[in-house]
């Protein structure tokens, strides 16, 4: 993939999408699931997908890591223009630029930890002590390298999508989508896979577009974009969004929401 | 993604053991259907096949073997007097009544040939001495019916029409076709035991050895051409018309055949939903690998490994049980065979069912939609 981008604040774009739409179709019915939605993710940043229910985050977000198709629109990751792209070059593209983490973290309940992981590299054609020497260290990344052989059912739920994080990271991948990931978990496991996705985005570069009703995620994102009926209503950066709290119940968390999102939910 | 394909096959044993049991009750089905058929037809014409002729002589219009006619004896000499002709021996095939011992008749066929001719003789002898069937009245049968004809030893006397009979020796593993058990014997007794039917200058079939440098269909030739009346067939010829006579003539085969069919078109249905419905309980991680960028190549050999997995592991199991079935049928009327090619052709046919039973799934699964996924 070209990694010449064009660049805005000194970060580096990797998504560019303009004008995408997507309507689907069953029998004579038609619902449009987005309209017209344009938007810029740079590298480096956390960025959230925030709306209600039906407001089109997963579709919007399966449109950005190529899982769907938009019905009209135009999409470039990393400089190329992937939605005019035949379908059977799709899987490539997953391959070298997006990870998925799963709300229900999708791990492979007959493998480990490690097997999990060294499955995402063995898609990628890479296998061996290269590839174990890889695995490793990406589960030491997540913080679970003591808990390479365990198996998802014997991991927590916390354990299970760190699990899916370093898999997501298999190849290296300059942008990860995250759909709801924190939603099974309890507030400790969710802060601690919120911390780590934000990391992996300021620390190591990575563009993190992340779908979420989750209230605790707010002082986490720099950008956040609200969806509505399929629409971009408003986009929000850092400084607009209440500042990161350390211990926080659901409770309190709720009571500190801006005016207007406290009106949302 | 071997890993993957073997963990995912043994990972739930439960689904594993029901796929396994598809598979294996799917081949034994095919093996004892088609080890069934391959039994009646080798049943119906093993006294043709294990007869050690090159060539057999029969009555002109004759057209299988449990039908021989009768014809005279002159032929025989005739038959011995053409160019290629080795050796000829002079055999009856006819049906008579056994008198058991306690009471009561069956109907047998008796074999007559010349012992020590090495031409139509019984096989597997393992109770007492073929040579015995020189003595008077002597005669061997299968263990197999030995309650049937109401003996079981050596030295049990019955009477055959109305002659004497002693059973001076057992077989193993000789089954009838029809109800009609065979009786082995010297000519001359099967001569006495089937009178009236059979007269003193007359016999039912010729066996023929060719001599050294004449080929069978040589000799055939000169003997069609020299001996009047009389239809010449190899060993193969005649073997062959019998058995297409029992198996397809009467029906009976065919309905044997339809069922090994039947039984393979169900062992394929049985495999293919069976390996469906295991691909189906793993759907969402296929669609988690097509979400992680795998390849439509890539879903396919893992989906075909399991199915070779499977395919190897049913075909062991399935092997051991037929054994145990095939070994059953020995005691009983029905045999069933199971030769080393059959056995090599149900291991590709287990690859084939359960690779194709894959197919089924790979195509549900590369049209599998990865935002299913995103779905909780």
């Amino acid at each position: 993939m070209p990694t010449e981008t064009t660049k805005q604040s000194g970060a580096t774009l990797v998504i560019r999408a303009r004008g995408l739409s997507k309507i689907f179709r069953e029998g004579t019915n038609e619902f449009r699931a987005l309209s017209d939605v344009d938007l810029d993710i740079h590298q480096g940043q956390l960025t959230l997908l925030m709306g209600p229910s039906g407001s089109g985050k997963t579709t919007l977000l399966s449109i950005l890591g190529c899982i769907l198709r938009a019905s009209a629109g135009r999409l470039e990751l990393l400089g190329e223009e992937v939605s005019t792209l035949p379908e059977k070059d799709l899987p490539r593209i997953r391959r070298e630029a997006i990870g998925f983490v799963f709300q229900g973290f999708n791990l492979f309940p007959a493998l480990s930890a490690l097997e999990n992981v060294a499955l995402a590299l063995d898609v990628r054609g890479l296998r061996g002590a290269k590839a174990r020497q890889m695995t490793e260290e990406l589960l030491a990344e997540v913080g679970l390298q003591d808990r390479m052989h365990a198996f998802p059912p014997d991991l927590s739920g916390g354990q299970k999508q760190r699990v899916a994080i370093a898999r997501a990271l298999a190849g290296n991948p300059p942008i990860l989508l995250a759909d709801e990931p924190t939603a099974a978990l309890d507030s400790t496991s969710g802060r601690s896979v919120i911390e780590l996705l934000q990391r992996l985005g300021h620390q190591h570069g990575r563009a993190v577009v992340m779908v979420t009703h989750d209230p605790r995620v707010l002082g986490y994102g720099d950008r956040i974009l609200r969806l509505e009926d399929g629409r971009l209503t408003r986009e929000e950066s850092r400084g607009q969004v209440q500042p990161r709290v350390q211990h926080f119940p659901a409770a309190q968390a709720a009571a500190n929401f801006t005016e207007d999102f406290r009106a949302e939910f | 993604m071997a890993l993957l394909a073997r963990r995912n096959l043994f990972h739930d044993r439960i689904r594993f053991a029901v796929t396994l049991t598809g598979i294996v009750f799917a081949l034994v089905l095919i093996i004892v259907q088609f080890g069934l058929f391959l039994g009646f037809t080798t049943t119906t014409s093993n006294n043709i096949d294990r007869s050690n002729a090159d060539l057999w002589v029969v009555f002109h219009g004759v057209g299988y073997f449990d039908t021989g006619r009768m014809f005279a004896e002159r032929k025989y000499y005739e038959v011995l007097a053409t160019p290629g002709v080795g050796q000829a021996e002079k055999y009856i095939q006819n049906f008579a009544l056994w008198k058991k011992p306690e009471g009561g008749v069956e109907n047998i066929q008796v074999i007559g040939f010349r012992p020590g001719g090495g031409m139509g003789e019984p096989w597997n002898v393992v109770q007492g001495n073929l040579a015995d069937i020189k003595l008077e009245d002597g005669v061997i049968i299968d263990d197999l019916y030995k309650e049937k004809l109401g003996v079981s030893k050596i030295g049990d006397r019955v009477e055959i029409g109305d002659h004497r009979a002693r059973v001076v020796g057992f077989t193993h593993g000789i089954r009838s076709f029809t109800t009609s058990p065979f009786v082995y014997t010297s000519f001359k007794n099967a001569l006495n035991y089937t009178r009236p039917q059979a007269r003193e200058d007359q016999l039912t079939y010729i066996l023929v050895k060719t001599a050294p440098g004449f080929s069978a269909r040589k000799v055939q030739k000169n003997l069609r051409a020299r001996v009047a009346d009389v239809d010449v067939y190899t060993r193969q010829e005649f073997s062959e018309r019998t058995r297409f006579y029992w198996m397809f003539t009467t029906g009976a085969g065919l309905a044997v055949l339809t069922a090994a069919l039947m039984g393979l078109v169900v062992g394929i249905a049985v495999v293919a939903q069976t390996i469906y419905a295991a691909t189906m309980d793993h759907i969402r991680e296929y669609g988690t690998l097509k979400a992680m960028g795998a390849t439509n190549a890539y879903l396919y050999r893992v989906l075909i490994e399991q199915a070779v997995w499977s395919a190897v592991l049913g075909y062991g199991f399935a092997l051991d049980v037929a054994h145990f079935v095939v070994q059953g049928s020995e005691k009983g009327g029905a045999l069933i065979l199971m030769p080393l090619s059959m056995k090599i052709g149900m291991f590709f046919l287990a690859i084939f069912m359960c690779i194709a039973a894959a197919l089924v799934s790979i195509n549900k699964v590369t049209r599998l939609d990865p935002a299913m996924v995103f779905k909780g």
